[in-house]
């Protein structure tokens, strides 16, 4: 498939300001907050042809392209947005953002507050997935996009997706759910609370506020990163790459880099670390531990998503263990008994939960072919 | 998009047993043909349930609404008497979970219309009687490459149907798109059955 590899070319980023406060869900109230974004393709004059890309636990705004020509790395989901590609940016209006409580230009907690003239740190507000998509659709006034096209996510970018069509049912017009979950496991909270506690027990964090003390929680970052990686391989997957395979071709008896898996862990976590913000990390850990959609409807699932007038497509992938296709089939069946249209495709794939960023034959030609539905319903 | 306009003989069959604006749910859908006409022509709602990712993509492009899934663990997804007409299409022979998914299609659904190729008709018992396994226009297998594993004939499926209190409203048996009045269980090589929970 040559026209994957045709690219949105060189983009920006910009900034919207919002100075209308924002009461979020734990009831503190940000008075006002920027939000980062980028947009990819042109807006139709019915501007009906916008999609909102919502981001997961380490993602931001920078979807597509290149800032520079000389970049190494395109946007992190690069291979699936672009002229042509399954997002087509020729067809389609694509908007990316990097969500409040980021690290990546909108405001988080690495933000100076003004009211004090220092980083937020600890007084950043804990922001749900809710308090996002309501974040988000003021993002899409300001953009002139009453109605998105669709709006689309993996993991924690697809329960923005599936909050969107509850919160906003006449806001979106179809919804693309990918390696999610309607709410988490004590599993999957067990696993954040290991990477939270990594963060909050190192001796840098200095409960949030590190950055007046010019330092880095790296340790707990990396510790972090690193069991989240676990997470979002298959143990195929790991295997099929890394095996018992050793750096040096035998044992050293002690505790340096010896597997490559060990290598592989540590350099993503060391890598992460560089740029990713702790505070950032906790609060995406919070977010995906709250998302309940449910939660105020006596754990009624269907009774959510009777609200809804936004078509779906959920997917997922064999191998993945973080969010199983287990309970993309609970957001199915709680779709279809709620009478809405749903798509569900189950995709082969080794690549874990990461398969969502992948490009598996099937699941490359479900989003085309759904997308290129979409597109049609718009130039109809 | 590819707008099919004329069904397969033994679907068009189908499809007039569909009553128009009704929730239909199609097992074993392929590539979607029986929904998108049904979609297009009696204004129905449903999705098409298949095993295969492929078919998932096919109905997608034909716009059905399709849920990958396997008939052989049962219908979870789908809560009791959501449907009208649940429907399966010369799949129930080759079903591991034979008697559960005809039990699960009338727990999901009001009716149930299942087809199979009939293992009475005359020319598979004629193949028999030469000594070899039947392989024919709607049995084109060989015996060491086919999915089939279950076959029965009109007689053997309605005892399945009466063991589960399931009573047939309507059968139909054709043989090369002409339906057979005379002998069916010997003339006729596709059967269609309509059937629904007994009454109380």
């Amino acid at each position: 498939m040559s026209d994957l590899t045709r690219s949105v070319g060189i983009v920006e980023a910009q900034i919207a300001e919002f100075d209308t406060p924002l009461h979020l869900a734990s009831g503190a109230v940000l008075p006002a907050y920027q939000l980062c974004f980028e947009t990819y393709g042109t807006l139709n004059a019915a501007c009906s042809n916008a999609i909102l890309i919502c981001h997961a636990l380490s993602g931001h705004h920078h979807v597509a392209g290149r800032y520079a020509a000389d970049d190494k790395a395109a946007g992190w989901w690069d291979n699936m947005v672009g002229p042509g590609k399954p997002i087509d940016t020729n067809r389609f209006f694509v908007v990316g953002l990097n969500n409040l409580g980021g690290c990546h230009g909108s405001t988080g907690p690495s933000s100076i507050n003004p009211a004090t003239g220092q980083p937020w740190g600890s007084t950043f507000p804990v922001v749900t997935v809710p308090d996002w998509v309501r974040s988000q659709a003021r993002l899409a006034d300001r953009l002139g996009i009453e109605r998105w096209a669709a709006v689309i996510g993996g993991s924690l970018g697809g329960m923005q997706a599936l909050q969107w069509s509850i919160d906003y049912p006449d806001r979106v017009a179809h919804a693309l759910v990918i390696a999610s979950a309607p709410k988490l496991s004590a599993q999957n909270i067990a696993f954040n609370d290991v990477a939270r506690q990594a963060i909050l027990t190192d001796p840098d964090f200095h409960g949030g506020d590190f950055y007046a003390h010019n330092a880095i929680p790296r340790r707990g970052l990396r510790l972090a990163r690193m069991l989240g990686h676990i997470t979002y391989l298959s143990d195929d997957g790991m295997g099929e790459k890394f095996g018992r395979m050793l750096k040096s071709g035998d044992y050293q008896f002690g505790f340096e880099v010896e597997f490559e898996i060990e290598s592989y862990l540590r350099y993503q976590g060391d890598k992460f670390s560089d740029y990713f913000d702790a505070n950032t990390y906790l609060l995406m850990t919070k977010a995906l531990d709250y998302f309940d959609p449910a939660k105020d409807l006596n754990d009624d699932i269907v009774a959510a998503l009777r609200k809804a007038t936004a078509r779906f497509m959920v997917a997922s992938f064999t191998s993945d263990w973080r969010f199983s296709p287990e309970r993309s089939r609970e957001i199915v069946k709680a779709l279809v008994a709620a009478d809405k249209e749903v798509v569900y495709g189950e995709i082969e794939s080794v690549h874990g939960h990461d398969a969502f960023l992948m490009l598996d034959g099937p699941y490359v030609n479900l989003m085309r072919a759904y997308l290129n539905r979409v597109a049609e319903e718009v130039t109809a | 998009m590819s707008a099919i306009n004329t069904l397969r003989a033994d679907l068009q069959l189908i499809a007039d047993w569909v009553a128009p604006s009704s929730r239909v749910l199609d097992l074993g859908c392929g590539d979607g043909a029986l929904l998108s006409w049904l979609n297009r022509h009696k204004a129905v709602r449903g999705y098409g349930v298949d095993f295969d990712v492929n078919n998932v993509v096919r109905c997608v492009e034909a716009g059905v609404n399709a849920i990958q899934g396997n008939l052989e663990t049962g219908l979870a997804e789908f809560e009791d008497q959501r449907f009208d007409h649940v429907v399966l299409s010369q799949t129930i022979q080759a079903m591991h979970n034979t008697e559960q998914i005809l039990v699960e299609m009338l727990r999901v659904g009001r009716e149930a219309i299942v087809t199979f190729p009939n293992f009475g008709y005359w020319e598979n018992r004629w193949q028999i009687l030469q000594g070899h396994m039947p392989v024919s226009e709607t049995i084109p297998y060989e015996w060491y490459n086919t999915p089939n594993i279950h076959w029965c004939m009109l007689g053997d499926f309605e005892a399945l149907c009466a063991k589960n209190g399931i009573r047939v409203l309507e059968r139909v048996v054709m043989n090369e798109e002409k339906r057979i009045h005379f002998l069916p269980n010997l003339r006729g090589s596709l059967a269609f059955y309509r059937v629904a929970r007994q009454p109380g």
